[in-house]
């Protein structure tokens, strides 16, 4: 939150304070680096802390009992299979399994996280469409807007993880299996940011707006394409940050039931499984790093259309 | 040129102010009145009592008048803008445009309306803003471009066809409203306080403007304001309204000359006009 107030502010500034140190910390990477650096040290202490008691039995077990505090957190940070991994355990895991696996093998991250992120945008277009025909619905006629919206909020208090195998039960019972069943979640729980947003951005025109269009006679589908739609798209961009990210969420969840072999909730759950809390925390770093570039990839987008549309970037 | 007007300017007959028809456009007398409203009333139902925004109200527009709507907030001069744009349904009463019914004469895009705001689309430059309406009706990329420039060239805004609104100031964002109305040549003008948000001297500026354009072209304009100054600097007929009921006290022929310049405003005849209009108001508002 800091870090996001202090780079705006750092934008708005210009000029001869904006060199060396002072460039620095207007800009946006310091505040970064800085709670990048603090979660680390607190990191480090946590991973000493919880990983110590296992550590000291062990080196009870050998008999040694003349270890000094730097022999111990040395080896609380580096066990085979740590309650709570360092960073830099995680970091080298994630390394070995990206950069020195190739891509189709079974233990490559980057394998497991395209099949997830396949169904995850595949999810995330369904919900998107979804989500804004329904929308649409609600905006033009009032019938829907009283029996929808309802069921609409309703969907969304059910939880995730209580439905999930249902969709895919009944998807696989219809003969859908592979990415359909979890993208249908991942669109399940996307479409709902998308109709909330575009609901409201759909009536955001003000009457002098509208006025403006009946006086010019305009049809309905004529104010829709001229005033409503390009009047929504302000409000259809946060909404489609939450939504992809949501997807991403209903992707992983949707993994989870099937006993998936492949995708960051199998990954996640063969983890959990056999106790390998590294690779556990790799599949989450990685998901970490993906609903990033996804957010990052609807941002550029939404960039790129306020900049066609004049807006003051 | 000298308007012969001849209005009764009372409230109960208010006018059928025939006058003489610009040179060249002598058939029009021949032709119904822009505007023609007879007993014309409108309730709004509201939570605690019925609100008369309009009460019997009797109004005729002829072809090439410029006429003054002046009268306190909420004495009905927007509402009757708007029953005459088909934006509002009277309750009781007739009102016809071009010897037609308020919807035909919208559906027939015979009036452009200019709002008190610019109601400008942010995501459009000056020039789509301007398209608009011509987008609406179907024309053809040449046809839109040839009269957006013409629209924007006569409200002198040919250099910004492509900014978008946020980087004009508030005088040309109205300027643009008022070049969107025109651009598909309207023959009546319906004007919303429009220039109510300016300062004086882009106001001085913007009147000087519309007089000239009315006195070049066979506009009717129908202008809503609450300066006396503004409607007897720029109208051919005054109508004073008072509120609750919303009603016309008087409407008042002005005698200046159609050509007027900004310093007429300190001639006796100017001064004459505009005290008779603030004796009008001035019977139409009551405080108790």
């Amino acid at each position: 939150m800091t870090a996001v107030a202090e780079a705006g502010r750092g934008r708005s500034s210009s000029g001869a304070a904006a060199r060396g140190w002072g460039r620095l910390r207007q800009g946006r990477a310091l505040p970064v680096l800085v709670v990048l650096g603090a979660i680390m040290v607190l990191w480090y202490l946590a991973a000493l802390w919880l990983n110590a008691p296992r550590t000291i039995e062990q080196f009870q077990r050998e008999d040694r009992a003349d270890y000094s505090i730097g022999e111990l957190a040395a080896a609380a940070w580096s066990m085979e299979r740590p309650v709570l991994p360092t960073p830099g355990q995680i970091a080298a895991d994630i390394w070995k399994t990206t950069v020195d696996t190739r891509i189709t093998s079974k233990r490559s991250l980057v394998y497991h996280a395209s099949v997830t992120m396949s169904s995850t945008l595949v999810g995330f277009a369904l919900g998107t469409v979804l989500g804004i025909a329904i929308a649409i619905g609600i905006v033009h006629v009032p019938t829907l807007d009283r029996s929808i919206m309802p069921w609409v909020i309703a969907s969304q208090t059910i939880p995730i993880l209580a439905i999930a195998p249902m969709i895919v039960v009944v998807l696989g019972n219809l003969g859908f299996t592979g990415i359909l069943p979890k993208a249908v979640i991942s669109a399940y729980l996307s479409f709902f940011p998308v109709t909330i947003g575009m609901v409201k951005g759909l009536r955001s025109p003000d009457p002098l707006q509208l006025d403006l269009m009946r006086t010019y006679s305009a049809s309905r589908t004529q104010i829709f394409s001229k005033l409503r739609w390009p009047a929504s798209l302000g409000f259809l961009f946060p909404s489609l940050k939450i939504g992809i990210a949501l997807a991403l969420v209903g992707a992983i969840v949707g993994e989870l039931p099937t006993g998936a072999q492949a995708g960051i909730g199998a990954r996640l759950l063969t983890g959990s499984y056999y106790g390998q809390m590294v690779p556990m925390w790799s599949a989450l770093v990685v998901s970490g790093l993906l609903a990033m570039i996804c957010i990052f990839a609807v941002s550029a987008v939404e960039r790129a259309v306020a900049l066609a549309r004049g807006g003051r970037a | 040129m000298t308007m012969i007007a001849a209005g009764d300017g009372t409230a109960a007959g208010a006018a059928a102010a025939r006058r003489e028809a610009p040179e060249g456009h002598s058939r029009s007398a021949a032709r119904p009145a822009v505007v023609e409203a007879k007993g014309l009333s409108l309730v709004f139902q509201t939570a605690d009592a019925p609100v008369r925004a309009l009460d019997n109200i009797d109004l005729i527009i002829e072809r090439g008048e410029f006429v003054s709507l002046i009268g306190p907030s909420g004495c009905g001069k927007t509402t009757l803008m708007r029953v005459i744009a088909d934006l509002e349904q009277p309750t009781e009463g007739s009102i016809r445009i071009n010897g037609s019914t308020p919807e035909q004469a919208r559906l027939a895009r015979s009036y452009g309306y200019v709002f008190q705001a610019p109601a400008l689309y942010p995501w459009r430059n000056v020039e789509r803003n301007v398209q608009l309406p011509l987008e609406v009706m179907g024309m053809s990329k040449e046809e839109r471009t040839a009269r957006s420039d013409r629209a924007l060239e006569t409200v002198g805004l040919s250099g910004f066809k492509k900014k978008f609104p946020w980087q004009l100031s508030g005088g040309m964002q109205q300027r643009v409203s008022i070049a969107r109305a025109m651009s598909f040549e309207p023959d009546l003008l319906l004007m919303d306080e429009p220039f109510g948000a300016l300062d004086e001297i882009t106001r001085d500026n913007l009147n000087v403007h519309l007089l000239d354009l009315w006195n070049r072209t066979n506009l009717t304009v129908v202008f809503v304001t609450h300066s006396i100054p503004e409607a007897v600097f720029l109208s051919s007929r005054i109508v004073v309204m008072s509120p609750r009921p919303g009603r016309i006290v008087e409407v008042i022929d002005s005698d200046l000359p159609r050509g007027r310049d900004l310093d007429i405003r300190e001639t006796p005849a100017f001064l004459e006009v505009a005290h008779r209009v603030r004796v009008a108001l001035r019977e139409g508002h009551s405080y108790d």
